[in-house]
């Protein structure tokens, strides 16, 4: 699948999916990766070490901040996958450094399928279910 | 997007890994919203500077990037912090509050910026010219400077401020645009507007109704800039206007196209329903003026009305640390102290930790106040002139 490179970068690993939107401030928690909104499709689940994926971001803004403090404190996800990544996600995984695309139809990407980002080339691939 | 020579080499990393990163960020904003090119900047203001909004993630990111001897690059200011950055041991915030408002602090002043923390920077120093782009965030900053100076700017959020102060340059899109500054929708005001609160009470109503929209108004027979910024900062709060003109007011308004707009009409009836909407209290524990931080002229106009008397709750003004001080000077805080009221300066009774301070209802004379108090602060609300605040007071 061909998106639109949001940060540069190329990582695999296993694919984490949420349908709903992820708001990073109030809905990860900054020292484990993971997400502890209520009544989230992930509540529970740990992102660290995943590709992260999911439709867009929502809510506070210093989600942005949320996204660079997991890079920092080692528990942040490989990748992200969006289908569209505002400002709030863009803002987060460029300066965390963290390879992120868009433009991608997640629907046909299922929770722990194994997963190629390259960023770089704008490229997404499912290498294994 | 189109870069010079000197911006690829940012991107590419010879200008450090912060730059890049930074400018990046500038990049993918400005692909996002189609900016055609970088445009360079005469200023920035920074939003996200108290610990209340950003909490521990922004102020470690804040440390490291300025562990990393990153400098501003242009005349930049920060947004109020939450609370007073000399007196907030004698005003009562609390002491692990104020030790992490004050790494914050530092931190930005290890980059190079100017710890004036204020949303009226235009009345504290920095003051862009008419047509001058900018990037500056803090919503009744970014309405004042657009519509009542003309300078060019859209809202920026915290990271994406920093990172132009440290580029020196932002994205060409949006209300740096000549085109996208047309008005979309008239306002016809068919009554008198009298106290500032009457601009706060109208800008509410405005901007509730026309969300994002570029209203044009006209009926405003005349306006000071207090009462402009009472205005423009109660749009912003309710809605997200972040650019308005006044028909013979504002210096673009006779620019723009107004023919065939849409019209809302706004006369007596409308603004005493807003009036009765925004009060959800009854007698106030405290009564703050200054959203947006006072000028000197309505610090003056408070003193004069309190002066001699004894306050049996207090009153509270929100200013820069230039305007207290041009306070101290004429002798206005000495005057207000003894009556019982406090000149709070750098912070505002949004961002600061109200709610753990004792206070439940507020009283207030701005529109924007009002919109955001019963959130942020869980404050109850009374909204009323200047007047009425004072005498509810005595």
């Amino acid at each position: 699948m061909n998106g639109r490179m949001i940060s540069p970068g190329k990582c695999r690993g296993n694919a984490i999916v949420s349908k709903e939107p992820i708001g990073f401030y109030g809905g990860v928690d900054i020292k484990t990766g993971v997400i502890i909104e209520k009544n989230h499709p992930l509540e529970g689940k740990s992102i660290k070490d995943k590709i992260l994926v999911f439709p867009c971001g929502k809510g506070s803004t210093v989600g942005s901040y949320v996204i660079y403090g997991l890079k920092k404190n080692n528990v942040s996800p490989l990748g992200i996958i969006n289908e569209e990544t505002e400002t709030i996600v863009a803002t987060g995984v460029i300066l965390a450094g963290i390879p992120c695309i868009d433009k991608i139809d997640i629907s046909k990407i299922e929770n722990g399928d194994k997963i190629l980002l390259d960023s770089d080339n704008g490229i997404v691939e499912i290498e294994g279910k | 997007m189109y870069l010079t020579k000197d911006e690829e080499k940012i991107l590419n990393g010879e200008m450090g890994e912060v730059q890049e990163r930074l400018f990046r960020l500038l990049v993918r904003l400005g692909d996002i919203y189609g900016a055609d090119k970088m445009i360079p900047i005469g200023s920035v203001q920074v939003a996200g500077v108290s610990y209340k909004s950003i909490g521990d993630p922004g102020t470690e990111f804040l440390e490291d990037i300025s562990s990393k001897e990153t400098k501003v690059k242009v005349l930049t200011y920060l947004n109020p912090a939450g609370m007073d950055l000399e007196d907030w041991d004698k005003l009562g915030f609390p002491k692990d509050f104020a030790k992490n408002q004050l790494r914050i602090i530092n931190a930005f002043k290890r980059m190079g910026i100017v710890i004036t923390t204020t949303c009226t920077p235009y009345l504290a120093g920095n003051l862009p010219r008419f047509r001058e782009h900018i990037a500056w965030s803090e919503s009744s900053a970014v309405s004042f400077s657009n519509s009542v100076i003309g300078a060019r700017t859209n809202r920026e959020g915290g990271p994406s401020a920093l990172a132009a102060a440290i580029c020196g340059l932002t994205p060409n899109y949006g209300l740096h645009l000549w085109e996208k500054r047309q008005p979309n929708v008239r306002i016809k005001v068919n009554t008198d507007l009298v106290y500032n609160s009457d601009f706060g009470a109208l800008g509410y109503l405005v901007g509730k109704t026309v969300k994002n929209k570029i209203p044009f108004f006209t009926g405003i027979k005349n306006a000071d800039t207090d009462q402009l910024k009472s205005l423009g900062a109660a749009m912003a709060a309710s809605g997200a206007v972040a650019l308005y003109h006044i028909e013979g007011l504002t210096p673009e308004a006779d620019l723009t196209n107004d023919k065939g707009l849409e019209t809302i009409e706004i006369g007596k009836k409308e603004m005493n329903n807003i009036y009765d909407k925004l009060n959800s209290g009854e007698e106030p524990d405290v009564v703050i003026f200054g959203c947006p931080h006072a000028s000197l002229r309505e610090i003056s106009s408070i003193c004069r009305k309190v002066e001699g008397k004894k306050l049996k709750k207090p009153i509270w003004i929100c200013t820069s640390r230039l305007m207290k001080e041009a306070s101290d000077r004429m002798g206005y805080t000495n005057i207000i102290e003894k009556a019982g009221g406090h000149i709070v300066a750098d912070t505002c009774m949004v961002v600061s930790p109200i709610e753990n301070m004792g206070f439940n209802v507020t009283g207030v004379n701005s529109g924007k106040a009002a919109n955001y108090l019963p959130g942020f602060c869980k404050q109850k609300v009374v909204f009323a002139n200047i007047d009425k605040l004072v005498e509810a007071t005595l």
